[in-house]
């Protein structure tokens, strides 16, 4: 066990999948020599060469087109999209082919491909450089988002999913690459796909988040524990296929659940896990369903006061949790 | 602004209402104290009338519909206004929030567009969640037993599982309530038909509850279920409730009526000419109502800070209505009554009480109460208090019996119109003795007929 940063855990797994296996690559925009914007690929293309880490043209559609092409001829790309917010002239590709491929052509197509794409505010990126896009992508059959929130998990998710044979989108949240740290081991391993996991036992509410706001519950979570509010923790870490055992069982026990997502709040991923518990979970309840999320504006502000009026912190999430634990 | 139409509260004991008919509709105008409902409860029926003039506006709860009291039902403004929503009542609107740790408020209005914040329980923590609902109903709880610690009192699910976790005890927290429900009955002299419920009910509502759940109740035996009317469910609460605030005993009596038959018999025709018809309850009542000016400490009830000695005496009169159940209008005052007058309410009352036409406060406010059992053939019975009395008493079948009469300090057998008078008292006000004085003297004035 060593402790290392999330990007440390994503760099390490592709890093350990190239050398595993010859038919991986990684695609995108400055991941060769200059190792990423921000330095994911960092000493890839020096230790695995020029044909296994590529640079491709600025050009996210053609990224992931290239990407379905090689994947249904055999290759494991990894499609990096720089930020998130640049994935949309891309999502014809992604939604329409790599998606649906293995549905349209009767299952003689598979599509093992990975793309890459860190998102989330709370950076000072402003509009283009801030967005969260997992609701609309796990909206999509076929199509399988992950989200990772420590440095373990980052490295063992996207090993899976790079030995996935189905399109993977993997979402990395981006502000905590370097500020999410943890052990992870030296050993090859691997987390399953579709699997939540309980990161704090507890019998008072049950709190849903992924990625960066899991990592704000936890804070959270120690805070309220002060007042003797005793926080289960669920890490949804897979949004698509979701675990519904996990997130069910948790409010089995709790009756009262809280979903925390950085995206804006109307139709986001939290809306799903509302449902899900209003309709599998109702003779458990025991309080309203909240949710806290960035409110429905455009974008990420710019303004760092208007940016953090955007974003949930650990104090907005603590008062939630508290208000839940309140009813 | 507009004009609210609330359900009323008729009666003290009664929680909820039946808009039974609508005497106006959406678009008709109002003027001031026109009646513009008529309401039916377990007691009365009654018409309930305009506190303010206009167009009615909306109407939120339909024929038929049985509503709590304090529920907006209807709502009076200009043409063109509109109306609250169902459920709101301006007076008692909570503030927005009040809440410690208002981070999350704070950024519902900064946010603006932020929805679905946890609803606000109304402050009568009414608000069942489903867990609380279906563990209640696998353990056959009683919800107004479980004290809530919830928002607004609400009853969380670990409220109702501590409850049922530590129910074992043959003395559930529920004692502790069933002293809250005292307070919560007819106390008399009190009668504002338009007090706020919450005020009575909002702990823990005693009568709108369902079905009285002992605490560990034995398998059902199969059979058909007779729903439960609000009649049935309140005299099921309360009589649960009166026999577990105070301690009943009974004593009875044995009286000669021969006096007062004789008595009844000469003046049954004067009393057809004023237009009433004499029957034994008025002797019944005026001589109880004496003997309770006699022993004042039988008009009571009980309190916690002491015995509460009514000045006059309202007495209670129980009606029945048949399997549907019974009711006890209120005589007013009764110790200013002679016996014609007397006569005349008894007859008035119960006339009323079957065809359900008593008002609100002819229902309310009883000091002491007789029940005239003997109508259906009874000798004796052990009545249950009507809270919070001292005492109730049930009169018995007149029948002729052989008795042995001394006269003349000579023994002999005759035929006399006999009763059986019971007194069932609250052990906690009376003992034996002053009971007993208490009911020699109805014996003596009524053997004494003159």
């Amino acid at each position: 066990m060593t402790e290392k940063t999330l990007i440390e855990g994503i760099r390490e797994a592709m890093d350990e999948e190239l050398a595993r296996d010859d038919t991986v690559f990684i695609t995108g925009e400055d991941v060769g020599p200059r190792g990423g914007v921000f330095r994911a690929t960092l000493g890839l293309f020096d230790k695995h060469g020029p044909t296994r880490v590529i640079d491709s043209p600025l050009a996210e559609l053609s990224i992931v087109a290239v990407g379905i092409g090689a994947a249904m001829n055999g290759l494991r790309p990894i499609c990096e999209i720089q930020f998130a917010d640049f994935i949309q002239p891309a999502y014809n590709q992604i939604v329409n082919e790599a998606a649906r491929m293995y549905y349209r052509t009767g299952g003689t197509f598979t599509v093992p491909l990975v793309i890459r794409a860190p998102y989330g505010g709370g950076i000072g990126g402003g509009l283009y450089h801030s967005q969260s896009i997992e609701a609309t992508y796990a909206h999509v059959p076929g199509l399988k988002v992950v989200i990772p929130s420590n440095p373990h998990d980052a490295k063992g998710l996207l090993k899976s999913a790079v030995r996935d044979n189905n399109p993977v989108l993997f979402l990395e949240p981006k502000k905590g690459y370097r500020l999410i740290k943890g052990d992870v081991p030296d050993e090859d391993y691997t987390v399953p796909l579709g699997q939540a996991q309980i990161t704090r036992e507890g019998s008072d509410i049950s709190v849903y988040a992924y990625g960066m706001m899991h990592y704000y519950c936890r804070q959270a979570a120690d805070e309220v524990a002060q007042d003797g509010i005793d926080v289960e923790l669920v890490d949804l870490r897979t949004l698509n296929p979701l675990d519904q055992d996990t997130v069910l069982s948790s409010f089995q026990k709790t009756g009262k659940a809280l979903i925390v997502y950085e995206d804006n709040r109307f139709l986001g991923y939290g809306a799903e896990i509302a449902a899900l518990l209003a309709e599998e979970g109702f003779n458990y309840m025991d309080a309203p369903i909240l949710r806290v999320a960035g409110p429905d504006v455009p974008a990420v502000p710019y303004s760092h006061p208007l940016q953090d009026w955007f974003m949930p912190n650990p104090q907005k999430i603590a008062a939630a949790m508290r208000k839940l634990a309140r009813y | 602004m507009g004009t609210q139409v609330i359900m009323p509260q008729l009666g003290e004991s009664v929680v909820e209402g039946k808009v039974s008919r609508w005497l106006k509709q959406v678009g008709d105008p109002v003027k001031l104290y026109e009646p513009i409902l008529e309401v039916e409860t377990d007691k009365v029926t009654t018409e309930v009338t305009a506190a303010g003039e206009g167009t009615l506006l909306k109407l939120y709860a339909n024929e038929g519909d049985v509503v709590k009291a304090g529920t907006l039902i209807a709502f009076i403004g200009a043409a063109g206004e509109v109306g609250p929503q169902a459920g709101e009542r301006s007076d008692q609107l909570p503030p927005s929030t009040d809440l410690p740790g208002g981070q999350l408020s704070r950024r519902s209005a900064d946010t603006g567009g932020e929805k679905g914040e946890a609803p606000r329980g109304n402050g009568s923590g009414a608000r069942i969640s489903p867990v609380v609902a279906r563990i209640a109903s696998e353990h056959q709880v009683d919800l107004a037993l479980v004290r809530g610690s919830g928002e607004g009192g609400r009853v969380t699910k670990k409220d109702i599982l501590a409850y049922v976790e530590q129910r074992g005890s043959p003395h559930p927290e529920g004692e502790a309530t069933g002293v809250e429900k005292l307070e919560a009955w007819e106390q008399p002299g009190l009668g504002e038909l338009f007090r706020p419920t919450e005020e009575l009910f909002g702990k823990a509502a005693p009568t709108s509850a369902g079905p009285i759940a002992p605490a560990a109740a034995p398998p059902v035996a199969p059979g058909d279920v007779l729903p439960l009317n609000s009649m049935r469910k309140a005299i099921a609460n309360h009589m649960v409730m009166s026999k577990r605030v105070s301690p009943h005993v009974t004593t009875v009596f044995e009286v000669d009526l021969s006096k007062v038959v004789a008595h009844r018999s000469q003046n049954k025709t004067a009393f057809e000419q004023d237009g009433t018809k004499l029957t034994f309850t008025p002797y019944f009542a005026l001589a109880t109502i004496a003997a309770l000016k006699k022993y004042p400490l039988v008009n009571s009830s009980w309190s916690d800070s002491g015995v509460v000695l009514h000045r006059t005496v309202n007495l209670g009169m129980a009606v029945s209505l048949g399997e549907e159940g019974l009711i006890v209008p209120v005589i007013k005052n009764a110790d200013s009554l002679n016996l014609l007058g007397l006569a005349r309410t008894v007859n008035d009352l119960a006339d009323r009480a079957r065809r359900k036409q008593l008002k609100p406060d002819e229902v309310q406010g009883g000091t002491f109460t007789m029940t005239n059992h003997g109508t259906s053939g009874s000798l004796f019975a052990t009545p249950i208090i009507n809270q919070p009395q001292c005492g109730i008493l049930g009169v018995g079948m007149i029948q002729k019996r052989v008795v042995v009469v001394t006269h003349n300090d000579v023994d002999a057998i005759a035929i006399r119109p006999m009763v059986y008078l019971g007194l069932t008292f609250d052990h906690r006000i009376l003992d034996g003795h002053s009971a007993d004085n208490f009911v020699a003297a109805i014996k003596e004035l009524l053997e004494s007929w003159t």
